[in-house]
């Protein structure tokens, strides 16, 4: 298929996005220290024009671009929105944290304005070409914004181990393409469909295949035993960036599940069921006990991450469209509860202090009572307690693992969920029955305060109405 | 339409909120416009309904809003079903909820003094109060307006809700607490029967739609559930859903909650514990009429239930010396009068009285806290005494709400009243009889308690201390407006809606009535306008009864009193053990206290101590959490820090699933 | 004539030996960075073998984006690399073990 002018509307948002990247890396040239608050509004108002364009763009039916390697449909185009809204939270989030600590530089909006690039392109992959260029580029900004901070002894010790860790997962997933463009001759997602549907797991080559590409995805979600980067990564990252890859880095990770598991791959769905399932009572097991002999904060909501990949795999591995639904409710969920949890420890990270230990949270409620009363909405919802909307994802996600017969799955997954409910429920006995070292109120940003506002009502309004979102999902899976 | 029936509902939830979370921003009178706003909206509103039912030809709405989820094939939805019943219910709850907002300015003014200095709760309790009282609101209209039963639960628990938290206002004060507790603990004895009615509704007909589970109903009639040795379906859950409102409506034996809800504030006593609340038992009741019609047994339990509640509770009336346990123990006795009208089938007469009882009653509340006002807060009527010179406002709308009380002929309480203990004389239900005669003896203890207390309060000789006497005045506006607004409806609602009610049929499909059950049909047979039926009123035993207590209560507590002013306290001596009983009130608290509330604490101890200390704790509970923090303790050092042990951990992962494939 | 299963034995091995030396190596954070080299290295001669043997040519185009990356991977790699070494004076993988737990 010859190069039509069509298509560059079809990808108007990337381009977008990618024109506000290269424009705040020009210039951020030319601002001194005073003016640097204009990367940060250049960056927002980007993030929002693209977030605009994906909006107009939408629509019911599906583009397939650029020789089959780059779709547009509705599915894609609820989780750009989401990544972009996330992308504007950490923004507004972060500022107070990285000015105070002279991070607040141009570098820094560019690194995650292209990263968020790279998750729009992982959203939007129809080849493997497609999926692991924008996999790259996402990966490749993260390893330096984990080590932003050139200082900081645990960053770079992060950066590094996330890098080879990560360099690793991505030769497994490119070992796992080359066996699948070997048993089938192509890397488009519909072309790679087209011959499983008809060969099945026949050819060994297309086994080895599916095994490393599925650990290329577990990796990139950190389920259970291709976690071990999270912890360390998520403890000696700044909280923005932590803020930033918890959030919608786990979005596009489940779109790239998505798009090769279930488009390209959904006839072994008998195949990958099992391996998700392991994996799923792994990181179910291993993170909820984990986080529970945790005193830092950041590790232990890494280790809190870790149970939720699992349920998110229990809505995959149900392999039903309700499966698929309640996996896709539950990645949104997760990613909101994640960027209001990590935003509210960023902002509170001012004045010196730095937010690492659980102890440093106690008596928050007296400092300031409405981020108290955030962050414990983001634990209650993260733990699973009615009306949040914590608690409807598990739901919704159990549902789906009863009704194709798996109910012994569920009770593991409920047993461990009342296990991870301690931890949980520890850092709001911190937040209220103990009294801060430091009671002096704190002062923070309105926009900050907005934003994390609009982030908790998010996640208590869609408790009590989940139907919109979930419809959403639904319809995402239903065609 | 759904849209101005979500507007009706969310108004006063949108005071209660904002009332709520920013009473300091607001300030208090921030707080009370923006509650009556709310609540004024939806008053207005409902009474548009109203009128659109009554003049227009407004349609029946029965939909859903909104579907939270589904389960199982049952939807859990929000929707609105509105027909002349609920837009009835509406405009009774919102017109009585309107006023009593107005009147709560008045009688909370002050009420910082009910509060120890400095405490924490005290800070914006006026703002809190107004929230309190639209979220009330709000809750009641969900109750009444629901189409399904998740949502009727939902309301059901809500406004159960409101009002814990409402008895328990003054937290500060052990007694509330106290009522609060007992109140919280009465209703889960209730609750837990209506949910199981509601749990058995969904078993069997797989819906929690009213009119899918009206529709299918008939089907079940012949049903039998293997329980006690085996019972009709429908008496179950008839039954267990009656349960439920005996909790709510205050019934025997599950009453005791409502006398000691005094505690809380008195515009609340109106709203909740006589106008509004109590009743959802009754709306309930009538609402489900398609299945209580389907058992006779269950009827009949209703019918009893309801006439030993409104004899027995009658009585205790007259030995109560607390002048708002008075008006309590009057409204349980009226309760049992609405109750007995469902027993009877005549759905329509326990509804008619429920709205005059509501305003009559919510009229007698709040002249009881125009009293307390006056009196600062001292509530003993034996300190009372002639006060209808000083406040003739409060006293006349005292005087009209107590002669609708006693059914005085041409008040609005005559009609409905009368129009029970007609249909119970006609009903053929099992114990007709029986409850016939304690409803129509009970109207002489009504006149006697009513107006014992009337006397005891306005007339003879004042008895209060030098320096609340110095004191006494009318009491501002805020507070006898809303007097004067419900003395008016107290006195004219029943002429005015008795026909369409009882004889024209004008609440038409919302109720069901079978026909050999139908009651009211003797009463719309020989209807000859209202008054004649004043005039066949006069000719009955109800009358004759209520008219020898008026007489006797008189002669009593006006002309004896005059002569011998301890003729009360002699009186009270005089019945002797009589009275004790009494007093005692048939020694219901004191059984609870010791067999329920004893027995439950030594069967609680024995558990704690022998299962949960040993085992659970000891064993399970701290076992496990033992067991789980050392696994904890121990798993996380494979996190060991080393990037070759990570990479290791990647590949062992990645050997074993290809083993696991390649080889299996 | 070699055949493909001669190819992806070859490239087997080279990702074998890959990921060996990343495990066993527990000395210099370079010979890391080598051994990702090494591993996509591996990858290419699978995408090529695959590519001639199938007759189509796209798996080659492959390996320029893979080479591409692997550039900008390498770059940045040694860039941590170099604030790691600036922080503590070594670059010795044993002594990476400032966060565990």
């Amino acid at each position: 298929m010859p190069f039509e002018t069509a298509f560059l509307a079809t990808v108007l948002p990337e381009l977008i996005l990618l024109a506000t990247a290269c424009a705040v890396l020009v210039l951020d040239l030319y601002l001194n220290d005073e003016q640097r608050g204009w990367n940060h509004n250049l960056a927002i108002l980007g993030l929002a024009a693209t977030l605009g364009t994906v909006g107009l763009l939408s629509n019911n039916g599906v583009t397939i671009a650029f020789s089959g390697s780059f779709i547009r449909d509705p599915f894609g185009d609820l989780l750009k929105g989401i990544i972009l809204i996330l992308t504007i939270f950490t923004f507004v989030y972060s500022r107070d944290y990285m000015r105070e600590r002279g991070l607040w530089v141009g570098e820094y909006h560019v690194l995650v304005l292209f990263a968020t690039l790279g998750m729009l392109i992982m959203v939007s992959a129809h080849s493997f070409l497609t999926l692991y260029l924008g996999l790259e580029l996402l990966a490749l900004c993260l390893y330096p914004l984990v080590a932003f901070d050139r200082d900081s002894k645990p960053g770079a010790e992060a950066a590094m181990k996330y890098f080879v860790l990560g360099a690793l997962g991505s030769g497994m997933l490119l070992y796992g393409i080359s066996m699948l463009y070997g048993a089938t001759g192509s890397f488009g997602f519909a072309d790679v469909a087209e011959v499983v549907n008809a060969e099945g797991l026949e050819n060994k080559i297309l086994v080895f295949g599916l095994v490393f590409v599925l650990i290329g995805v577990a990796f990139k979600f950190g389920a259970v035993p291709f976690h071990m980067w999270l912890p360390d990564v998520y403890q000696g990252a700044p909280m923005p960036v932590v803020l930033f890859l918890a959030s919608a880095p786990k979005i596009a990770a489940f779109a790239m599940a998505t798009r090769i598991l279930i488009d390209s791959l959904g006839a072994l769905q008998a195949d990958w069921g099992e391996i998700l399932m392991i994996l799923a009572i792994l990181s179910i097991g291993l993170g909820n006990v984990v986080a529970i002999a945790q005193t830092n904060i950041k590790r232990m909501l890494a280790y809190s991450t870790i149970s939720h990949v699992g349920f998110i795999f229990l809505g995959l591995l149900a392999g039903t469209q309700e499966g698929y639904a309640a996996a896709m409710f539950y990645t949104v969920v997760y990613a909101l509860m994640a960027a209001g949890a990590f935003g509210v420890l960023a902002m509170i990270s001012i004045n010196g202090l730095e937010v690492e230990q659980l102890d440093d949270l106690k008596g928050l409620n007296d400092r300031d009572a409405w981020l108290a009363a955030m962050l414990a909405l983001m634990m209650f919802s993260m733990a699973g307690v009615p009306p949040a909307v914590g608690f409807f994802a598990k739901l919704l996600v159990l549902d789906a693992v009863v009704s194709v017969g798996l109910t012994w799955l569920a009770v593991v997954a409920v047993v461990f969920s009342i296990i991870g409910a301690f931890y949980y429920l520890r850092v709001i006995k911190l937040l209220y029955f103990d009294k801060a070292a430091d009671s002096t109120p704190l002062r923070l940003a309105g926009d900050a305060k907005i934003a994390i506002t609009v982030n908790g009502l998010a996640v208590l309004l869609l408790g009590i109405f989940p139907a919109s979102l979930l419809g959403i999902c639904n319809a995402a899976f239903s065609g | 339409m759904a849209f101005l029936y979500l507007l009706i509902v969310l108004a006063p939830l949108a005071g209660a909120i904002g009332a709520g979370f920013f009473s300091a921003r607001l300030g208090r009178v921030g707080a009370h416009r923006m509650t009556i706003l709310g609540v004024g909206i939806s008053c207005a509103l409902s009474l548009a309904v109203l009128a659109g039912f009554i003049w227009g030809d407004l349609k029946v709405f029965n939909d859903s809003i909104y579907t939270w989820m589904i389960a199982d094939g049952i939807r859990f939805e929000i929707g609105f079903l509105v027909d002349r019943l609920t837009a009835l219910m509406m405009a009774t709850v919102t017109f009585v909820s309107f006023m009593v907002h107005i009147y709560t300015i008045g009688y909370m003014a002050d009420d910082e003094h009910n509060w120890p200095q400095g405490s924490l709760a005290g800070k914006h309790s006026y703002q809190r109060f107004f929230s309190y009282i639209s979220l009330f609101t709000f809750s009641m209209l969900m109750l009444v307006m629901s189409n399904n039963f998740i949502q009727l639960f939902f309301g059901w628990e809500a406004v159960g809700l409101v009002s814990y938290l409402l008895i328990g206002f003054w937290a500060t004060r052990e007694s509330a607490v106290y009522a609060n507790l007992k109140a919280f603990l009465v209703n889960r004895v209730g609750d837990f029967g209506f949910i199981l009615g509601i749990a058995a509704v969904g078993m069997y007909f797989n819906s929690m739609n009213y009119s899918e589970v009206f529709a299918q109903a008939p089907q079940f009639a012949d049903t039998q559930v293997a329980i006690l040795g085996g019972v009709s379906l429908m008496t179950l859950i008839c039954i267990l859903l009656f349960i439920g409102a005996m909790g709510k409506s205050a019934q025997v034996p599950l009453h005791v909650w409502l006398p000691d809800s005094m505690e809380g504030p008195t515009p609340i006593s109106a709203l909740i514990h006589a106008a509004t609340m109590v009743t959802a038992g009754i709306f309930m009741v009538a609402r489900m009429s398609p299945l209580y019609e389907l058992s006779t047994t269950a009827l009949s339990f209703v019918l009893i239930i309801g006439a030993v509640t409104a004899f027995f509770m009658g009585l205790i009336g007259l030995v109560q010396n607390d002048i708002k346990r008075v008006v309590a123990y009057s409204t349980l006795s009226q309760l049992g009068y609405m109750v007995a009208a469902l027993g009877a089938s005549a759905y329509a007469a326990g509804i008619f009285h429920l709205m005059t009882h509501a305003f009559f009653k919510a009229l007698l509340f709040l002249a009881a806290g125009s009293v307390i006002i006056a009196m600062h807060h001292d509530q003993d009527i034996r300190n009372m005494g002639g006060l209808w010179k000083k406040m003739p406002i409060t006293w006349l709308t005292a005087l009209v709400g107590s002669l609708a009380l006693i059914a005085f002929p041409g008040f609005s309480g005559f009609f409905s009243k009368d129009a029970i203990i007609e249909a119970v004389g006609h009903s053929q239900v099992f114990g007709a009889h029986f409850a016939w005669i304690l409803l129509t003896v009970g109207a002489l203890v009504t006149a006697l308690y009513s107006f014992r207390m009337y006397y005891l309060v306005f007339h003879g000789k004042p008895r209060m201390d030098e320096h609340t006497r110095s004191h006494l005045h009318e009491t501002p506006w805020v507070v006898t407006g809303p007097l004067i607004a419900l003395a008016i409806p107290s006195i004219f609602i029943g002429w005015f809606t008795v026909e369409p009610l009882l004889v024209s049929n004008w609440l038409g499909d919302a109720i069901h009535v079978a026909h050999e059950h139908d009651s009211l049909h003797a009463l719309a047979e020989h209807w000859h306008g209202q008054m004649a039926f004043i005039e066949h009123g006069m000719h009955g035993w109800p009358f004759l009864l209520a008219m020898s207590g008026l007489g006797l209560a008189t002669l009593i507590w006006w002309f004896g009193v005059k002569l011998m002013p301890n003729l009360d306290a002699l009186l009270q001596r005089a019945g002797g053990p009589l009275t004790r009983i009494l007093q005692d009130k048939y020694g219901f608290d004191d059984f609870n206290q010791r067999v329920f509330a004893g027995g439950g604490l030594g069967l609680g101890r024995l558990f704690w101590n022998a299962g949960d200390q040993v085992l659970i704790d000891g064993a399970v509970v701290n076992g496990s959490a033992r067991s789980v923090g050392r696994l904890a303790g121990q798993v996380r050092w494979l996190q060991s820090g080393l990037l070759y042990h990570y990479a290791m951990a990647m590949i062992v992962g990645l050997v074993g699933l290809l083993t696991l494939y390649v080889v299996f | 004539m070699i055949a493909l299963s001669d190819y992806l034995l070859l490239a087997g091995l080279m990702f074998a030996i890959a990921v060996a030396g990343i495990f066993i190596n527990r000395k210099n954070v370079i010979i890391l960075l080598m051994c990702i080299e090494l591993m996509l290295l591996a990858v290419n001669i699978n995408f090529v073998a695959f590519s001639h043997f199938l007759g189509d040519t796209a798996g080659q185009v492959f390996v320029f984006f893979i080479l591409t990356v692997a550039a900008a991977e390498a770059a940045i790699g040694l860039a941590i690399l170099v604030i790691l070494f600036r922080g503590r004076q070594t670059i010795n993988v044993d002594e990476l073990d400032l966060l565990k737990g």
